[in-house]
């Protein structure tokens, strides 16, 4: 994994001032609402970053929190009912409001995608071959024998065995981690400078997911792609990403290097999020969940979004939501009033473990006793 | 959390009576041609020849790949489908050969716990009706019967004023409470947990793991934990049982089992789920297995594994290969201190 220099870079929040070169894909204060009968939902707040040439940038959250959104409105993905604002440069062009056949140019050649499903991201009528050698097609002059030798090549890379064979093949003929591989064949088919893969290996098995997070190092490695990894596994994370974003509600709370969110996160959420993980690696602890539900992105009522969950909200949480600001480092931000809070705390120590009423519980256990 | 090592019945004397065994389990299921005539042309093998014991107060893990028979095992432990052959034993009592109105008095102590909140709840009952539907079923709702079940909602976490509403009204995570305050009505003994909380997220997730923790050291309940997530079933389990291709590979406590995985399969496993500790995780060795899982309706012969196994492609002699394609191997301890179904089985330490 390449470590950036810390020196010179820029913040992500502000990647314009920096304007430094070796930021590929620069988003800033993209907001993205969808009208619907109870008002808008907002659906992504303000979310600004830089990714830097061959970085990988990982993206957390629950579900809907807004990073799969985010990202197709990179890609200009989003239906045509969604309001989308700000701005997403690619190589100093805007592509927010670019014509279609200017994004198609980008799409595929520049910025490539992979989504979480490879059964309803390919198409069940083509042949795999005729697929991965339209990726290539659509954005060089090649014959089809050439295209659809570079699919061969492109399937090798990614470990299908027997290429050749393959390309014959429908997707429902394969599994779901070779038509994943697949999807990943024809993000890499261009070189392109950015691959966004949403959740790639949510679908899959545990032993396949870890093969295809390999496929995906060696796609990143092999084209050398900037990667926005969105998933809402920390392990994966924890495994692949350079620098984290946290998303909760539709924005960005808290920014840093995978080891500074993980060894010391300076937002409540994350924090939260870290214990509430059973860990492979040691016998149990006692988890911390959080209580309550993420809020309903319609009508947000001011203040932080996270205030109703979470146990260190002081009057202040509920009148102003807090903007992104360093922490530990210039590199790590965090959208907290109480982030110093947290300096050296225990997830058990902040949030509350117990989910019984053990009132309830223990009038229940002498009745059962009563009943035996 | 570790219990003490308790994998055959009876073994020692000490050993505490197991509440729920399940001797030599077998299912297969008829694959049967389109047309007409629906022909049988072949036979699913979904669990072979599984066998384990659940001691009183004790959580066993049952963890595996999708379609490795884990769910099936846990329908048949319940007698909800009917086992091909094998017995399940509870309080001495086999349950498969049972008479269907003597079960269903036993169904009372034991209680399953679904996987999807969504699709398990009736979404026209209000949520006291569903809690107190199994009091129903069984004549147990009388006059107290309405206090009862707002007492069952309060005890795993939810306000009895909500009685009143609908499935859909509830997150995820209520949902699932819903659905572990209806297995509780009956106060059963044995609770079997299929994949109960796969659909939840992560936050929501650790709220039901640590209300089923509680209510397992309060009620005294044995849990049949099922899942296919391994760092769940390390936080929750005394035992584990890894099963693939409906075989169980490997069993011992959760400690001895992550701590020195003896089984290809398991260390695979084991080294696949990423670790939430970007140095830890960076540093660790990687064991990765090759293709997918083989189909069911044609296992390969021998040791089920073999044909993903890198200690097969890459260790063994072709001799010792022999023996892999050949013979079966048992569940057997072969000094790695727990059961491990590899003829050369071999501790590995991972984490």
């Amino acid at each position: 994994m390449t470590e950036d220099p810390l020196a010179d870079s820029i913040t992500p929040t502000m990647p314009r001032n920096g304007a430094a070169s070796d930021v590929v894909l620069e988003v800033s204060d993209l907001t993205v609402g969808f009208p619907s009968d109870d008002g808008l939902v907002q659906a992504v707040r303000g979310v600004s970053y830089g990714l830097r040439r061959g970085e990988v940038l990982g993206i957390v959250g629950e579900s809907g929190s807004g990073k799969s959104v985010t990202s197709l409105a990179v890609m200009g993905l989003l239906p045509g009912n969604a309001k989308v604002s700000g701005s997403v440069r690619f190589g100093g062009k805007e592509l927010l409001r670019a014509p279609e056949a200017e994004l198609n140019k980008v799409r595929g050649r520049n910025v490539a995608m992979i989504f979480q499903d490879p059964m309803t991201s390919l198409n069940p009528v083509y042949s795999i071959g005729f697929q991965v050698a339209e990726a290539v097609r659509a954005h060089h002059n090649v014959s089809k024998a050439a295209a659809l030798d570079r699919a061969a090549e492109l399937l090798e890379l990614v470990r299908i065995p027997n290429p050749r064979q393959r390309l014959e093949n429908y997707p429902h003929e394969m599994s779901g981690g070779m038509r994943q591989r697949v999807v990943i064949a024809i993000a890499m088919a261009n070189n392109p400078d950015v691959i966004i893969a949403d959740e790639p290996t949510t679908a899959l098995d545990v032993t396949v997911q870890a093969q295809i997070m390999e496929s995906l190092q060696l796609a990143q490695q092999e084209t050398g792609a900037a990667m926005v990894l969105i998933t809402h596994d920390l392990g994966v994370i924890a495994g692949q990403a350079d620098r984290v974003m946290v998303m909760y509600a539709g924005k960005l709370v808290e920014v840093g290097t995978a080891e500074d969110v993980f060894y010391t996160p300076r937002m409540p959420y994350t924090f939260g999020l870290l214990g509430s993980l059973p860990r492979l690696d040691r016998p149990s602890e006692r988890l911390t969940p959080i209580q309550g539900a993420p809020p309903s992105v319609v009508n947000m009522p001011p203040g932080c979004p996270f205030t109703p969950r979470c146990p260190l909200s002081v009057a202040v949480c509920e009148e102003v939501e807090p903007a992104l600001a360093p922490t530990t480092g210039p590199e790590h931000l965090a959208a907290c009033h109480r982030s110093d809070a947290l300096v050296g705390a225990t997830p058990g120590d902040v949030f509350e473990t117990d989910v019984v009423d053990t009132e309830a519980l223990a009038h229940f256990v002498r009745k059962t006793e009563g009943q035996a | 959390m570790s219990a003490p090592a308790m994998h055959e019945s009876g073994s020692a004397a000490t050993d505490p009576e197991p509440i729920l065994s399940a001797r030599n389990l077998v299912k297969h299921f008829p694959i049967r041609s389109t047309g007409l005539v629906r022909r049988q042309v072949g036979v699913v093998h979904a669990v072979c020849d599984v066998s384990f014991d659940l001691t009183p107060g004790e959580t066993l893990g049952l963890v595996g790949e999708s379609g490795c028979g884990k769910s099936t095992t846990a329908r048949l432990v319940l007698n909800l489908i009917e086992a091909t052959s094998g017995q399940v034993f509870y309080n001495g009592t086999d349950l498969t050969t049972l008479p269907s109105k003597k079960m269903r008095e036993l169904r009372r102590d034991l209680q399953i716990v679904f996987q999807d909140p969504y699709a398990s709840l009736d979404p026209r009952m209000p949520v006291n009706e569903i809690v107190a539907e199994p009091l129903r079923i069984h004549g147990r709702y009388d006059d107290a019967g309405k206090t009862q079940v707002r007492d069952l909602l309060r005890t795993v976490g939810l306000k009895p004023e909500h009685g009143n509403r609908f499935p859909h009204e509830f997150s995820g995570g209520q949902r699932q409470r819903i659905g572990v305050a209806r297995a509780l009505a009956l106060r059963p003994k044995v609770l079997v947990l299929d994949e109960p909380v796969s659909a939840l997220d992560v936050s929501i997730q650790a709220g039901v793991l640590n209300l089923l923790d509680e209510l397992q050291s309060e009620l005294g309940l044995s849990y049949l934990f099922v899942s296919h997530d391994l760092s769940v079933v390390r936080h929750t389990a005394d035992r584990i049982a890894v099963m693939y291709l409906g075989r169980i590979v490997e069993t011992g406590t959760a400690s001895e089992l992550f701590e020195g995985p003896a089984h290809p399969y398991t260390q695979a496993l084991i080294s696949a789920i990423p670790l939430p500790d970007p140095r830890k995780q960076r540093a660790r060795e990687r064991i990765t297995v090759v293709g997918d899982v083989p189909s069911p309706a044609d296992p390969p012969s021998g040791c089920r594994f073999r044909t993903r196994c890198p200690k097969f492609a890459a260790e063994l002699s072709d001799a010792e290969r022999g023996r892999c394609v050949d013979v079966v191997p048992e569940l057997v301890d072969r000094g790695q201190g727990h059961p491990a179904a590899c003829h050369y089985a071999e501790r590995k330490v991972l984490i």
